[in-house]
């Protein structure tokens, strides 16, 4: 297995202050991690560090092979404007930027998928849907179905089941595992320890620090559990400028 | 008097009644698709702010070169320009959201403007600069509008399917593709070039109305994107017409009146439109049974 996206000694934050902390490892190609942690943990941070949208405060993100454009990102809150005129189509249908571009026409071809698209996320028949008339669990439907559309090999969910009904879990995660069965990486923000027991094999615990990454259930021992859980979360306004020069002892490092 | 003569003569006898009109409906057909997407955008006010930062660039023109028609709208576009670039760039690079700093920039831009007429001109002149004279187009001023529409037009067809991501959904936008942030940018350079087109007609405040309220009234009726702008610039259209009609029979200043029909319209709309507040209250509440 190779690295689709590899982090060396990342440190992503918000005003010089560090969200995610020395963070070191790698997402496999392929691979199905979730992301577990308290709010304030950095979590969300990761994410738009990988997708480019974070410049890092410190250390790199390598991207093997594809380019951040590549990748499909799912927001934990989506800045979609529900009141402008759009339909379901128009909104899924996005997913087609990759394909076919600023100017590209949308095909016949495109039409099936989108079509395939809607069926998949349970949303046949909403082609036409303003958007304003969606619910929360719909909307989330819509979005599935267009990170469906993009087609990408690295999907990234930020809390994707936050709000939404169980039926609609249940549906979502089955798109979930199919994407993990077509060898996609995808990685998910979650809070379910329940869920990413069942379904997903790898996890990274994080509380600024990394506490654990590795399979789920080496992960989500209950002492990483109880240590993640201890993490504060207020920002010490006093606390040193980090110093590049010196070694900094990173987690899994001999004391 | 007879049907023909009320409505069409009018403009059948006076070339300058019939050049108004001409240049009325190519600045309806042209702003109105501009409006409707700065309204979805919420930003209603910003072509209000632009036709007041345009100012400085077209008295320098006027300052230049007086009335005449291509150093006022060169200047005026370069002006709305630098304005919306600066807004747009402090925005970018700090905490400040891009409705104060097109607030800043704008006063200033006004500041200087009606300084810079001062300098030379008498009050009328600022009144010609601010109010327009739909009935003074001279063929000049036409080809300059009818070019500002055609490359209004083109242009936004070009940034369609972008700037419909980025009204939609932004974020979205920026993880695919760079385009967000220029296609911005295109779309206020077209909001400044429309309002260009319109100063020398409506004069630069008011040039916003034939932007802005056809656009609004066009809410009330329709739900689709397509069908918005395509009402929007009936509406702007069926305002020119009348606007000048009004004017002409009743010699009052043509610009306002065209303004006062789409205000008309607006107004109409909004109490009477298929969405507008009666229909909305008096429909029985019914639902379906699925």
């Amino acid at each position: 297995m190779s690295a689709v996206i590899r982090l060396n000694d990342l440190t992503l934050g918000y005003d010089g202050h560090p969200a995610v902390h020395h963070l070191d490892g790698a997402f496999e190609t392929g691979s199905l991690t979730a992301i577990m942690g308290p709010n304030g943990s950095g979590k969300s941070t990761l994410l738009k560090g990988i997708t480019g949208a974070l410049k890092p405060l410190g250390g790199r993100i390598e991207h093997a092979g594809i380019s951040v454009r590549e990748i499909a990102y799912l927001p934990q809150i989506a800045e979609i404007d529900r009141t402008f005129p759009a339909v379901v189509g128009d909104l899924v249908s996005l997913g087609f930027w990759k394909s076919r571009g600023l100017f590209g026409a949308i095909r016949g071809v495109d039409r099936g998928a989108l079509d395939e698209a809607l069926q998949a996320v349970g949303l046949r028949g909403f082609e036409q849907r303003p958007i304003d008339t969606l619910s929360g669990g719909q909307l989330q439907r819509a979005l599935f179905a267009r990170v469906l559309l993009q087609d990408a090999r690295v999907i990234l969910l930020d809390e994707p089941f936050t709000a939404i009904d169980e039926r609609t879990v249940g549906d979502l995660i089955a798109l979930v595992q199919h994407w993990h069965n077509e060898k996609r990486t995808v990685i998910a923000v979650l809070h379910d320890v329940e869920m990413v027991r069942r379904v997903f094999p790898q996890t990274l615990l994080l509380a600024r620090e990394p506490i654990a990454w590795g399979a789920t259930g080496e992960t989500l021992k209950a002492e990483n559990l109880l240590e993640a859980r201890r993490m504060t979360e207020a920002w010490d306004e006093h606390a040193p400028w980090h110093d590049h020069a010196a070694k900094h002892l990173h987690h899994g490092d001999a004391a | 008097m007879n049907a023909f003569q009320v409505f069409i003569e009018p403009f059948a006898q006076f070339g300058f009644m019939n050049r108004a009109l001409v240049g009325a409906i190519i600045l309806s057909v042209s702003a109105g698709p501009v409006g409707v997407f700065l309204m979805l955008r919420r930003m209603s006010l910003t072509g209000d702010a632009m036709a007041h930062a345009i100012l400085p660039g077209a008295a320098a023109g006027f300052l230049v070169s007086g009335l005449a028609i291509l150093p006022m709208t060169l200047g005026g576009f370069a002006a709305g320009l630098v304005v919306a670039l600066l807004a747009g760039l402090v925005s970018r690079f700090t905490i400040q959201r891009e409705d104060t700093s097109l607030a800043a920039f704008y006063l200033i831009s006004l500041a200087l403007g009606v300084m810079l007429v001062s300098l030379k001109g008498s009050n009328v002149d600022l009144m010609h600069v601010l109010f327009g004279t739909v009935l003074a187009l001279n063929d000049d001023a036409l080809v300059m509008i009818g070019a500002i529409a055609t490359i209004s037009l083109v242009g936004l067809a070009v940034i369609w399917r972008p700037l419909f991501a980025e009204c939609l959904d932004p974020t979205f936008l920026r993880s695919v593709s760079k385009a967000g942030h220029p296609v911005h940018l295109i779309f206020l350079a077209l909001v400044v070039l429309n309002l260009v087109g319109g100063f020398q007609a409506l004069g630069t405040l008011l040039a916003v109305g034939l932007m802005m309220l056809p656009a609004a009234a066009s809410r009330f009726w329709v739900r689709g994107l397509e069908g918005m702008c395509a009402l929007a610039v009936g509406f702007g259209v069926v305002s020119s017409y009348f606007g000048l009609l009004i004017s002409y029979y009743l010699g009052v200043a043509s610009g306002p009146s065209i303004i006062l029909v789409a205000g008309g319209i607006y107004v109409v709309s909004l109490f009477f439109g298929r969405r507008g507040v009666i229909f909305t209250r008096v429909q029985a509440p019914r639902h379906r049974v699925a």
